[in-house]
């Protein structure tokens, strides 16, 4: 391709004609913008690795973060960004095809491949937006602290509540009344706020109420903070000592004993940098993600316009391909250092 | 001052049909491989876990896969395999050399601060 053979004269060389690289300048500047971009994701993909190398057995592992699928519900371990990785191979594809089809001046070629390719960065988006969503509101059981001071990351199927039935009146709740309504929510809140005791949920009006719940299915406590009992990198807790210890946790009418989800104080996963990296590199890898769709769509209105038909080569194309590349480029960094390992 | 003498190497990079469909098949061939290594990487990842012996050589073997397919898309997506040499080792050479370093010190420093931590009691 950079096959340029031209025989050039001694006063065409050191007149700063010939680029000793063959290059355009945009594509030259385009590579050296990727190379310092690639040192900012290096740059985080190591601090993650300090981090994590740091914390040791409190570091929680992909499979157990990650293992659910949209509409199907948890037990499908990295499926889902396993996916996610495939969308974004796929549309670095057909954005190759759509340089290719510029080296042979093929503008329809082009159109159509940086539509696909533009479908696919939108997939992509919007699978990252799922992600960040899960992450965020977490899975029904949280975090919890044992009785120990060992903090334990929990498994397992969630028994549905089917609903509470007052015991105590409070100002908007009489004896004998039955509730249906955003009973998880409530039951969270009140988990945290340490509103939950034996069994009954305490609620800001002075109600009191039984929680009617289904029983949990295979319940496993994972440790993640040693305490005086329990220590990290043992034998998962599973079964009926299992349920014990979380209940007598839960039910125990004490405050923050137990976290649902993340945010950037705390998060249900593991020690608090564990969210903070997620949230930063797959943010900053997911705006990259974003401003590469935004370019290529800027760049496929100027191949309808006929721009780059006019100009004779189709180069920007073949520019923000180098882009979009780079990004999925990260993302098979990310995918690897962040969910595999 | 515009130039008119300067070389325009926009140009150079087209190709006809022939040359096309090959390239086209290259593609073809490195997306299987592509899609083939992720699958084998999300197998053994949901398969081994982190705690059982095997998981040494299967994180190292993460580690080589990924830089197989980092390979692949620099060196044919993005054609740097295509373009002249001295461009080639000017982006992957200083690149290189600096980010093994940064690997070095950052996990070195880990685990430096690590023991330093837990002889401190924290």
């Amino acid at each position: 391709m950079a096959g340029h053979t031209t025989q050039l004269d001694a006063k065409t060389l050191w007149g700063g004609k010939e680029s000793p690289f063959q290059t355009s300048y945009g594509k030259l500047m385009m590579w050296f913008f990727l190379v310092s971009d690639a040192l900012t994701f290096s740059g985080l993909l190591i601090a993650y690795g300090f981090t994590r190398h740091d914390a040791q057995d409190a570091w929680p592992i992909g499979e157990e973060t990650f293992n659910s699928m949209p509409f199907l519900g948890h037990g499908y371990p990295l499926l889902y960004v396993a996916l996610m990785t495939f969308i974004l191979i796929v549309s670095s594809v057909t954005m190759v095809l759509a340089v290719e089809a510029g080296h042979r001046m093929d503008r329809k070629g082009v159109t159509n491949w940086m539509i696909a390719t533009i479908i696919g960065g939108f997939f992509f988006v919007g699978s990252q937006a799922w992600e960040w969503s899960h992450f965020i509101h977490g899975s029904e059981f949280g975090k919890i602290e044992l009785a120990d001071g060992s903090q334990a990351i929990v498994k397992g199927h969630f028994g549905e509540i089917k609903n509470f039935t007052v015991l105590e009146s409070g100002k908007s709740h009489k004896v004998g009344e039955v509730m249906k309504e955003d009973l998880m929510h409530e039951f969270q809140h009140a988990a945290e706020k340490g509103h939950l005791e034996g069994g009954n949920i305490h609620f800001a009006d002075g109600t009191v109420a039984k929680i009617n719940k289904a029983k949990d299915h295979e319940m496993k406590l994972i440790i993640k903070k040693s305490g005086s009992q329990f220590e990290t990198g043992g034998a998962a807790i599973t079964g009926a000592a299992a349920e014990k210890l979380y209940y007598e946790a839960l039910y125990s009418g004490e405050a923050n004993r137990v976290v649902y989800g993340a945010n950037l104080k705390q998060n249900e996963y593991g020690p608090q940098q564990y969210a903070q990296f997620f949230f930063f590199i797959t943010g900053f890898h997911g705006f990259h993600v974003f401003s590469g769709v935004m370019i290529n769509i800027i760049i496929l209105l100027g191949v309808l316009a006929g721009t780059y038909h006019k100009r004779g080569h189709y180069e920007m194309v073949e520019k923000t391909g180098l882009y979009w590349h780079f990004v999925d480029l990260v993302w098979v960094f990310v995918f690897t250092f962040f969910y595999l390992i | 001052m515009e130039r008119d003498d300067l070389i325009e190497y926009s140009l150079h990079n087209h190709h006809d049909e022939t040359t096309g469909k090959s390239i086209r098949k290259k593609i073809l061939q490195v997306t299987i491989l592509l899609t083939i290594i992720t699958t084998v990487e999300v197998l053994l990842g949901a398969m081994i876990k982190q705690s059982s012996d095997a998981w040494a050589y299967v994180k190292w073997s993460f580690i080589i896969m990924t830089l197989v397919k980092a390979a692949y898309i620099v060196m044919v997506f993005m054609h740097l395999g295509d373009e002249k040499k001295a461009l080639r080792n000017v982006i992957l050479i200083p690149y290189g050399i600096f980010i093994l370093y940064l690997i070095f010190i950052g996990l070195w420093e880990a685990k430096e601060v690590s023991s330093a931590l837990r002889s401190f009691g924290f």
